[in-house]
């Protein structure tokens, strides 16, 4: 087991390494032959006022006048000893606006991860055993007019409605405006939070729902479960015993794949309420051409997604005695 | 009023088969389609039509909330938010249409030569789907949206980019499953020409599968243009998208003026919507073991 582990380990982290360096000369590819003049983008309204001279001190300093196949190695060798470069528009090594970004998008997307799955699970399972009642047409209906919703617009409604009119939560931002950093506490955080966190958990249920709606309809319609009710097993005791394990488990798997959605939700929820987040970081490097914060968000999200993928996997393994007695075998 | 029940019921029955409720799913799909091509066609000529002039501004009539002469109100600058919600859908709609029929085109190519052309290609496409797959789709289209330097162009390429992955994997497992399918080895042994087998066996299988493909693709493309644009990241504020109007709407929320983001973003939601039911009723149509329930 101990070592079938480490051989699965060993796989990913070279499936990784592999799928970094395809994204990072995919990307530096992409960004060397895009029209955007990184030194133009740099400069942006200040135009007028820098020299040509400048232009191209501008350009030394940040490597821009060597070309692009040395650029990359320079990059790349740097990426592999762990340094990103430095960002452009906030002067600090790349590396550290991703780390205290992530630090405050962890608790957004784990919090909102963790009430998906879990409202998302249980509506599902609500659903299939109320198949074709009110309550599984009412969760089928909210799943897919919600997967049509665009979540930034729902973004508004909420600060239209919670906000706005009923004054309960704070229109924006990590914290509030104009105290210091030492004077806010976790209470204000928290505040600020659960808003964001509501919208990113309500537009990640439809998928895990519709998901587990599925798998329990097909454990319902099963042999057992017909022999399990001829018994006389019912209601909530029969999905204890027959459906929990046999549908959690894909649930789970399911779960930990959409961090790819997860991600994508979290940049427009952050943009939509202004909160300091990676997603936001990702806009802003977008539009003001940061090329260093943006290459290294890019990876960053890959690593993200990757690892996620990786954790589907190693549930099944361990979870499933199915798998894992195979995978020993081998 | 003292009409017989059964009357009343042939009656309700006559309605409904004309609204397609209790009509089988193929008048349904028909119903359907009619709709949602009648909505498209008034949006798209809508929002051509409309465009010289009539979201003029007129400054004495700013920020008013919603009334006969103005369904859908009118923004800070006086221009009626109805006429601009009709153009920001017609552009929006255009985009997702060229994003999703190129992506489609792409994920055609691209699943039918890796299920056509031999392992090595096979390979190397299931690796490049993979590879777009691993990085979050929204920040690929960030991305490209930067690397083509903002615009239109911009938009689609990362639409079409981002959306080929997923339906390419369904028309290279489709071609794979047609192919060793046992009536095309029976053509094959009574000595049928490869493009014989190819435009008489597989061509009528996935013709439709793509069809309903893209059509499934263009709600997404729809919704990932919307929020691209609602990024700031696609185009600028005087290309009105539905995106860029949503957008700009966020400055006015705390002033009250709720008309200008509730409006447009339930346009949009039942466009996406309404496409969204289509595709789906078609697959079923289509590939009835398939489709979702």
């Amino acid at each position: 087991m101990i070592r079938g582990l480490g051989l699965f380990i060993a796989q990913k982290a070279f499936r990784l390494m592999a799928l970094l360096v395809a994204v990072s000369i995919l990307s530096f590819w992409l960004v060397s032959i895009s029209p955007i003049d990184p030194v133009q983008a740099y400069i942006g309204a200040d135009m007028l006022r820098v020299s040509p001279e400048q232009r191209e001190a501008i350009a030394a300093y940040w490597g821009l006048d060597q070309p692009p196949l040395q650029r990359f190695v320079r990059w790349f060798s740097a990426l592999v000893h762990g340094d990103l470069g430095t960002s452009m528009i906030y002067r600090q090594p790349v590396a550290d606006v991703i780390r205290e970004r992530f630090s405050s998008s962890f608790a957004l997307m784990g919090i909102s991860w963790l009430l998906s799955g879990i409202i998302g699970f249980a509506a599902g399972v609500a659903a299939a055993m109320n198949r074709n009642r009110w309550l599984d047409r009412l969760v089928k209906w909210y799943c897919y007019t919600l997967a049509s919703t665009p979540t930034f617009w729902l973004g508004l409604l909420f600060i239209m409605v919670f906000s706005v009119w009923l004054g309960w939560f704070p229109v924006g931002l990590g914290v509030p405006a104009g105290v210091l950093a030492e004077h806010v506490t976790l209470g204000d955080r928290i505040r600020h939070m659960i808003l964001p966190t509501a919208l990113l958990s309500l537009a990640g249920i439809s998928t895990i729902a519709l998901h587990t709606r599925q798998k329990m309809i097909d454990v319902l319609d099963s042999d057992y479960v017909l022999f399990a009710r001829a018994r006389g097993e019912k209601g909530f005791g029969l999905f204890i015993r027959h459906g929990l394990r046999n549908v959690a488990l894909p649930a789970i798997t399911l779960q930990f794949t959409t961090f790819s959605e997860l991600f994508g939700g979290a940049v427009l929820v952050e943009q939509v309420f202004s909160y300091p987040g990676l997603g936001q970081a990702t806009v802003e490097a977008g539009m003001k051409g940061d090329v260093p914060l943006l290459m290294g968000l890019v990876l960053c999200s890959t690593v993200f997604v990757f690892c996620g993928n990786a954790l589907a996997d190693l549930i099944y393994r361990v979870v499933d005695p199915r798998i894992r007695e195979g995978g020993m075998r081998r | 009023m003292n009409r017989p029940i059964h009357m009343e019921k042939r009656r309700i029955r006559a309605v409904h088969s004309i609204l397609g409720f209790q009509a089988g799913l193929r008048q349904r799909t028909l119903f359907l389609f009619l709709i949602t091509a009648l909505l498209l066609v008034v949006i798209g000529l809508g929002g051509a039509l409309l465009e010289p002039g009539s979201s003029a501004t007129s400054l004495h009539e700013r920020n008013l909330p919603p009334s006969f002469s103005h369904p859908f109100g009118t923004d800070w600058l006086g221009r009626d938010m109805f006429v601009r919600t009709i153009q920001g859908l017609s552009l929006s709609m255009r985009m997702g249409l060229t994003g999703a029929v190129s992506g489609a085109l792409i994920a055609a190519v691209m699943g039918l030569a890796a299920a056509t052309m031999g392992k090595t290609v096979d390979r190397i496409i299931t690796w490049l789907i993979d590879l777009f797959l691993s990085v979050p789709h929204l920040v690929l289209l960030i991305f490209i949206a930067f690397v083509c330097g903002g615009g239109i162009k911009g938009v689609v390429i990362g639409i079409a980019l981002t959306h080929w992955p997923s339906l390419a994997r369904v028309i290279r497992a489709e071609a794979l499953q047609i192919r060793s399918a046992e009536f095309v080895q029976i053509s094959r042994r009574l000595g049928k020409s490869r493009r014989w087998i190819a435009l008489r066996h597989i061509w009528p299988h996935l013709a439709p599968q793509l069809l309903v493909g893209t059509l499934l693709l263009f709600p997404h493309a729809i919704l990932h243009e919307a929020s691209i644009t609602f990024l700031g990241l696609g185009l600028s504020p005087h290309q009105p998208a539905i995106g860029i109007i949503l957008s700009e709407s966020m400055r006015y929320l705390s002033a009250g003026m709720w008309w200008l983001a509730v409006f447009p973003g339930l346009s949009l939601l039942i466009v996406v919507r309404a496409f969204d039911l289509l595709g789906d009723q078609l697959l079923q149509l289509v590939h009835p073991r398939h489709a979702r329930e």
